[in-house]
């Protein structure tokens, strides 16, 4: 730990970004731990709430921005990463999270979330996924088993899951990682190098839906650390993921994309300059 | 035929007509501008179809001693590089016994619909007249002849020629000024009757703009620094406008993958602090309805222009139609009150739009621009739009003191607003139903205050005059809006004395809307006329259902894409009188 964080810390603890807000996750939900391991990370980064703009979607992980003591905005479904790229764009100035659900963020909001990659602005998106929509009560998501009965899809989809990690490198996502909601530490720890990367950030954290998914409850004794520490080539992040049993908890790609800002030009106007253009 | 005074035509229609690829477009521009630069005014409009290239085109030109912005009943000039595709535009370039038809009998006979109409057509041997010229340009020998026959100098030709083709070379343009000087030796004398007469004041200022470019300067103007954009036909040069311009000014543009990003990344910027605007037509307007409902919810001020063209659905892309005030109004759901302005002329879509602005930020609220494909896309030589001096004015506590009361119930129904960045004024911009302080909450009583809120704060503002343009005081009034505007002017002006007995009212303000300013404004009115591009009278049911209209109310709608006439107007009106 360098000075400057020891110096931040004191700071900002992890309190000071817990609102009075009560969360209405069900008892058990992954999602808590992965609102403490935002509250560690940001204090552990020093950034005072006021300069974070934490912005989400819809469903219950997306409800995460009331739990906060930053600036938020809690959108429409589907919508955040755009959202948090106007933020971004027109603020350079402030950290901006974007966070959410696998329903939220690959499946209403999947057109997004490859041109968030691809733009890279310099942001993090945090998926909680628990491979299910559990705000309008169980439904398949786009990673969830194609065998996994609900009511929706009686005899289970039958489509294959969605691979959010290969997506996010084949699309430019400059830092990619994937936690576990049971580990708040790790997950802190993460979310903390993630924001301080330049570019788009994306975190996976595996987060249960006690309610719809008990059988998430059993993620705590599979999940495991990635045996090898990150790299810096995309294809053999990719090959590496593609191939690996999905619990596999860590950073797992770190790329040097310069981040997205929109060109600026060096001749600066007022614009009442503008009018000479279209005298006659 | 054009109202000839001893000088000269009042007002002359020109079309240049070609196969896509043919340059009459080029052409057209360079004759609009040689005419501001002499002194007139004018309008040119494209007539495209959806190819990019090799598609029908014509250029619709119409130049005039005082303003003008719509195109007369028929065209007196009409010049045809070729006829490939003229019967796909034929109906947009009407024709009478009094015009002239200036063609290259190489190029095949007319059509016969040109034909019977018996007016005079003269063959002019375009290709064999460009065989003498090195590297020929039918597109300026067409220029050329228009030139002489409208009687627009020769050495303001020349300049412009030179300053808009100069950069392709030496050649090209040599070959380029002669194509347009063997234009103006094959052109007939015509008795002079196409001759346009001096300008009334040759010295007054006149910009040549089109009414999307009008747009972008009024936003810019307004103080929009953020745009988001996804292009669509015709709002497209809106944005494309903007985006040079908008990085000189220290703002950005951001190109989005679809309209739901756009909308959304405007109302991310805003939600920072930055005045942002998108534009977008019908089809991207209605995937950005629900986050426009969005900005209504979480109070965030943004502002939307929609350049209306033909619908539903992809509809006619390149033609106008004012078909899309029924979802500006009313395509959000829930209770969503919000502001929708139209711009009354081409000019004024820059003092609209700086007013969207203005009001948008005022009210924390989505204001939304309906401009259309006719205001949009024409090009205008017209007086200067003045520079309202109205800007973002957003009402921000800068000093907040946690825990901030983002959405205060205030009795303007505007709460103080904080930006990122500032401590002790964060707050949750919410899309949930939420209390003062942005918190989620199904309360009854949190739902009726905010919405009582909402609904407050856009009933109670003074929008001023600027609400609509009133012309004339009689007892027969004519309420219209957008591009309808300027044929209805024209028309009035060519009634038996003046239109004495009518007053136009031209709206701006579409919603909110403004009971008892349009009682005032209706003050001795006897009957009413309502005009608009519109198959199902929208406009006419809207005013129906907030408005204490006159008994006597009646409607004059269609669809696009054809634009209006004043001769058209002038018999609706003639039946009301």
């Amino acid at each position: 730990m360098n000075v400057e964080s020891t110096a931040a810390l004191k700071a900002c603890m992890p309190a000071d970004y817990k609102s009075d807000v009560k969360p209405v996750w069900c008892p058990g939900c992954g999602d808590y731990s992965v609102l403490l391991a935002m509250q560690k990370a940001f204090a552990e980064l020093g950034t005072p709430p006021e300069k974070i703009a934490l912005i989400t979607g819809i469903g219950c992980s997306s409800r995460i921005a009331s739990y906060t003591t930053c600036y938020g905005f809690h959108g429409v479904h589907g919508r955040a990463l755009a959202l948090g790229t106007g933020v971004k764009v027109a603020r350079p100035d402030l950290t901006v999270v974007v966070a959410g659900g696998d329903g939220d963020g690959f499946s209403i909001g999947g057109n997004h979330f490859l041109h968030a990659c691809r733009r890279n602005p310099d942001l993090t998106y945090i998926v909680m996924d628990n491979q299910v929509y559990g705000m309008t009560k169980g439904q398949p998501s786009p990673t969830t088993d194609p065998e996994w009965q609900s009511a929706l899809a009686p005899g289970g989809t039958g489509i294959r899951p969605f691979h959010p990690l290969v997506i996010a490198l084949a699309s430019g996502a400059n830092f990619v990682a994937r936690c576990f909601s049971g580990d708040p530490n790790g997950t802190a720890q993460t979310l903390v190098e993630a924001i301080r990367h330049p570019g788009f950030s994306f975190v996976q954290i595996l987060s249960p839906c006690v309610t719809f998914r008990p059988e998430q409850k059993e993620w705590r004794k599979v999940v495991h650390p990635a045996p090898v520490e990150a790299t810096d080539d995309p294809a053999r992040a990719a090959r590496r993921i593609m191939s690996d049993d999905n619990f596999n908890i860590g950073i797992l790609y770190r790329g040097s994309r310069p981040p997205y800002r929109p060109k600026q030009s060096e001749t600066k106007i007022a614009v009442a300059d503008l009018e000479r253009e279209f005298a006659t | 035929m054009p109202a000839k005074s001893q000088q000269g035509a009042q007002s002359v229609s020109v079309a240049l007509v070609g196969s896509g690829g043919a340059g009459v477009m080029t052409a057209g521009t360079i004759l609009l501008d040689a005419a501001a630069k002499a002194g007139w005014y004018g309008l040119m409009t494209r007539s495209v179809g959806p190819q990019i290239r090799g598609g029908e085109s014509a250029a619709l030109l119409r130049l005039s001693t005082t303003p003008v912005e719509c195109h007369g009943d028929s065209f007196d000039v009409l010049i045809a590089v070729d006829w490939q595709n003229f019967t796909r535009f034929a109906k947009e370039v009407p024709l009478s016994a009094h015009s002239v038809v200036l063609a290259d009998p190489a190029a095949g006979a007319p059509p016969a619909t040109v034909v019977d109409i018996g007016l005079q057509i003269i063959d002019v041997p375009m290709q064999e007249i460009l065989k003498k010229v090195a590297g020929g340009r039918p597109n300026m020998l067409a220029l050329g002849l228009a030139a002489a026959v409208l009687g627009v100098p020769d050495d303001i030709v020349t300049k412009v020629v030179e300053r808009r083709l100069g950069k392709k070379g030496g050649e090209a343009l040599e070959s380029s000024l002669q194509s347009v000087q063997a234009g103006r030796a094959a052109a007939p004398a015509l008795d002079g009757r196409f001759t346009l007469a001096p300008a009334a004041d040759a010295t007054a200022t006149r910009w040549l703009m089109s009414g999307n470019q009008a747009a972008g300067l009024g936003a810019l103007r307004g103080g929009v620094r953020f745009v988001a954009a996804y292009p669509i036909t015709p709002a497209t040069e809106v944005l494309e406008w903007m985006a040079p311009r908008l990085t000189k000014l220290g703002g950005a543009l951001v190109q989005a993958e679809d309209e739901l990003a756009s909308i959304n990344m405007i109302i991310g910027a805003s939600f920072g602090g930055v005045p942002s605007l998108t534009a977008t037509s019908g089809p991207g307007y209605s995937l950005m309805a629900e986050s426009i409902g969005l900005a209504v919810a979480a109070e965030v001020p943004i502002v939307v222009v929609n350049v209306m063209r033909g619908g539903p659905s992809t509809g006619i892309a390149t033609k106008s139609e004012q078909a899309d005030l029924n979802i500006a109004v009313y395509g959000l759901h829930g209770d969503a009150p919000h502001v929708v302005v139209a711009p009354t002329s081409i000019g004024d879509c820059a003092v609209t739009s700086q007013w969207a602005v203005h009001l948008a930020e005022k009210l924390q609220t989505p204001a939304i621009v309906l401009s259309d494909q006719f205001l949009g896309q024409a090009q205008a030589v017209l007086s200067p739009p003045v520079d309202t001096g109205e800007g973002p004015d957003r009402l921000i506590n800068a000093a907040p003191q946690a825990p901030a009361a983002r959405y205060e119930v205030t009795e303007s129904g505007v709460s103080p607003m904080t930006i990122p960045g500032v401590a002790g004024g964060q707050y949750i911009s919410e899309s949930l139903t939420h209390n003062i302080r942005g918190r989620p909450s199904t309360l009854a009583d949190d739902h009726l205050a905010q919405i009582e809120k909402r609904q407050r704060k856009l009933s109670t503002f003074d929008y001023g005059e600027r609400w609509a343009d009133i012309d004339g005081d009689g007892p027969i009034a004519i309420i219209s809006w957008g591009s309808c505007c300027a044929p209805i002017r024209e028309a009035i002006s060519r009634l038996n004395g003046g239109g004495k007995d009518l007053r136009l009212i031209s709206l701006r303000l579409i919603s909110p809307v403004q009971p008892e300013r349009m009682a005032e404004a209706l003050n001795g009115v006897k009957r009413a006329l309502i005009i608009e591009q519109s198959h199902s009278g929208q406009l006419y049911r809207y005013l129906r259902a907030y408005y204490d209209l006159p008994k006597d109310t009646q409607c004059y709608h269609r669809p696009g894409p054809l634009a209006f006439t004043p001769g058209e107007i002038r018999d609706q009106i003639a039946r009301m009188q």
